[in-house]
């Protein structure tokens, strides 16, 4: 399941895709240590999977909690994605 | 002398039960409560079969909520809550449902809950709920394949269209076919926040514009909003709409156009995707806990 966390709104598309079953197959799941504005949590989706997801209080507010992870130039290393080693992560902005 | 005013925004509360089902000869009883945001459902199944569903306003209270719709649907069924195997919370207030065995998210039920509905072949649902609006892709199962949820705003929601409705003294039943007759189609309001689109609708009233043309604007401004949603997450046929917004003819014929698909005409009432999902759910989960 590509579960997409975030909004659409006048200044763009801000969403977080999460490839549950790519971050189901990965034990440690260091991305939510990893975030330094902690806005992941592991949690069992419906179908029994324990996936990573956005925290409700995040997920509207991505453009700004994200804003520090992303140079204004330059090709970002954001950290979620590159702890996420199983490539489960990917930001649509 | 009291000044009562009309609540135009009200939509019809009732409730259902096949009066060709006995309960007392099913094997498993299972309900679905969705308590969402503005409505909440209660599905009753028989053997995975719809036995009886209300569909009524959510109070401030979820637990409360949840209970009058499940006491609603089992009116005059001689059922009682302990007589059901299992019983699955969703919606906003899933958490605080007392008598739930289990709950489950409405991205899950609304996608189960549309495959029953109308059938294995639909993939996309568009859901659109009280307060939110969700693209939702699934398999041929009913099973969740991708979701994007639009909870930000009050655009492309059914609480932005009671607004309009009060707002323009149209029943909120009407607001669909009353949208629909203009004789061409004007441009939509520019704001997709209600707020701002309320009183924009105002200042084109009283430009001259007629009722009718106001709700065309908004439903294609709604229609707009949405439509933008699919896309991002992508449009695969058989399409379907959920959700009380699916009653309105005004939006849904605007969804078909700018996407040049045609919708799943319903077998049921909209409003109760989610909460036949759930029900559906708690019938896998008793079987599969062998009990039955």
């Amino acid at each position: 399941m590509i579960a997409n966390y975030g909004y659409k709104d006048g200044a763009g598309e801000f969403f977080i895709s999460i490839d549950t079953e790519k971050c189901a197959s990965c034990v440690e799941k260091p991305c939510v240590k990893a975030c330094p504005e902690q806005i992941f949590y592991i949690y069992e989706d419906d179908y029994d999977d324990e996936v990573v997801g956005v925290r409700d209080k995040s997920r509207n507010q991505l453009q700004y909690i994200c804003a520090p992870c992303k140079p204004s130039t330059g090709e970002p290393k954001l950290t979620c994605t590159e702890a996420c080693t199983s490539g489960a992560i990917k930001h649509s902005w | 002398m009291v000044f009562e005013k009309k609540e135009y925004w009200r939509w019809k509360e009732y409730n259902w039960k096949n009066p060709d089902t006995d309960w007392r000869k099913a094997n498993i009883i299972t309900a679905g409560v969705d308590v969402g945001s503005v409505s909440s459902q209660a599905v009753i199944m028989c053997d995975g079969e719809l036995y009886a569903y209300s569909t009524m306003r959510t109070g401030s209270n979820s637990p409360n909520s949840a209970l009058n719709a499940i006491n609603w649907a089992m009116e005059s069924t001689g059922l009682s809550l302990d007589d059901i195997h299992f019983k699955v919370g969703t919606g906003y207030g899933r958490v605080n449902i007392p008598f739930a065995d289990k709950a489950i998210t409405e991205i899950a039920c609304h996608a189960r809950g549309a495959n029953y509905m109308y059938g294995p072949t639909v993939r996309t649902i568009l859901d659109m709920g009280g307060q939110d609006c969700k693209a939702i892709h699934c398999d041929e199962k009913g099973k969740v394949t991708s979701f994007l949820m639009n909870d930000k705003c009050a655009a492309g929601t059914g609480r932005g269209m009671e607004v309009f409705a009060d707002l323009l003294n149209i029943s909120i039943e009407e607001v669909g076919d009353r949208s629909l007759q203009v004789e061409k189609e004007p441009e939509p309001v520019s704001s997709t926040c209600v707020v701002f689109a309320k009183s924009e609708a105002i200042a084109l009233l009283r430009s001259g514009w007629s009722t009718e043309k106001v709700l065309a604007a908004y439903c294609l401004a709604m229609a707009r909003r949405v439509v933008s949603l699919i896309e991002r997450n992508g449009m695969e046929l058989d399409f379907a709409i959920t959700g009380g917004i699916a009653k309105n003819d005004g939006v849904v014929s605007r969804i078909e156009k700018e996407m040049g698909v045609k919708a799943l005409k319903p077998k049921h009432d909209t409003q109760i995707a989610g909460a036949l999902g759930a029900a559906l759910f708690a019938k896998a989960l008793v079987e599969k806990s062998g009990e039955k």
